[in-house]
């Protein structure tokens, strides 16, 4: 896939993984515009600690606000967001 | 349904908001339930010396609101408030208000209850301790989840 409109999202991390990648949020242009895509442009970021961290276990990741099956599709202007294990309220 | 969600860093007032929603009911409804969660100066035996709370706004209310939403479906409700709290919580501290109208008694305190209880589990807040040894972000618990899935197993 490659189109010559570029694809920038916003990428969100909360509770121990925005401690863990030292920022709440990162604006990429990602080339795959998938989530896939977006843990590749990741890497280029993100030591290989961090980026584990963001594949850790009961890690979801949600496009604007709803949890993500798979590798989803991202479009331009899209929020994605990794979410740790909620504690609940 | 009134149902009424806020998560917010300013401290609440029961009395304010408990007059507020009788003046929503009229006569419709012969009972109203509150719970009022407060913030524990310990954790099983260690000291804790307070609470940070992180939600993320839009989807966190979005998950309080299913959860009301699973309330009405199993009784006869007509006002719910939950008001939660975040950012820096001290010992002693409020945290949350659960408010729930219903017309009568035995309504209002299950759903109370199974709001609470739905709250502490699937509700989007991330929740770090300040213990003396240091903070950590810590997980729902499993006497939590217990009380949780014991409303699942009674739907059945």
């Amino acid at each position: 896939m490659n189109s010559a409109a570029s694809t920038v999202v916003t990428v969100r991390f909360f509770g121990s993984l925005r401690e863990t990648v030292g920022r709440d949020a990162v604006d990429l242009d990602v080339d795959d515009a998938c989530i896939a895509g977006v843990r590749k442009r990741l890497a280029s970021l993100l030591s290989a600690d961090e980026l584990q961290a963001l594949s850790g276990q009961g890690v979801r990741v949600c496009v604007n606000q709803t949890i993500a099956r798979g590798n989803v599709e991202v479009r331009a202007g899209d929020e994605v967001a990794f979410l740790p294990p909620v504690t609940g309220g | 349904m009134h149902a009424e969600i806020r998560v917010e860093t300013d401290d609440f007032n029961i009395a304010k908001e408990w007059a507020a929603m009788r003046a929503r009911l009229g006569g419709r409804a012969g009972a109203v339930v509150a719970f009022a969660g407060i913030v524990r100066d310990h954790a099983g035996t260690e000291q804790v010396n307070g609470l940070f709370l992180e939600h993320y706004p839009g989807m966190t209310e979005a998950s309080i609101g299913k959860i009301l939403a699973k309330a009405s479906d199993r009784w006869e409700l007509t006002d719910t408030v939950v008001i939660h709290r975040i950012g820096e919580l001290g010992p002693r501290d409020q945290i949350v208000l659960v408010l729930v109208a219903a017309a009568h008694r035995g309504d209002a305190f299950a759903a109370c209850e199974f709001i609470m209880d739905y709250l502490k589990t699937d509700a989007v807040f991330w929740k770090k301790e300040h213990r003396p040894d240091g903070d950590s972000w810590i997980g729902a618990t499993g006497r939590d989840r217990e009380r949780r899935n014991g409303w699942e197993a009674d739907a059945r």
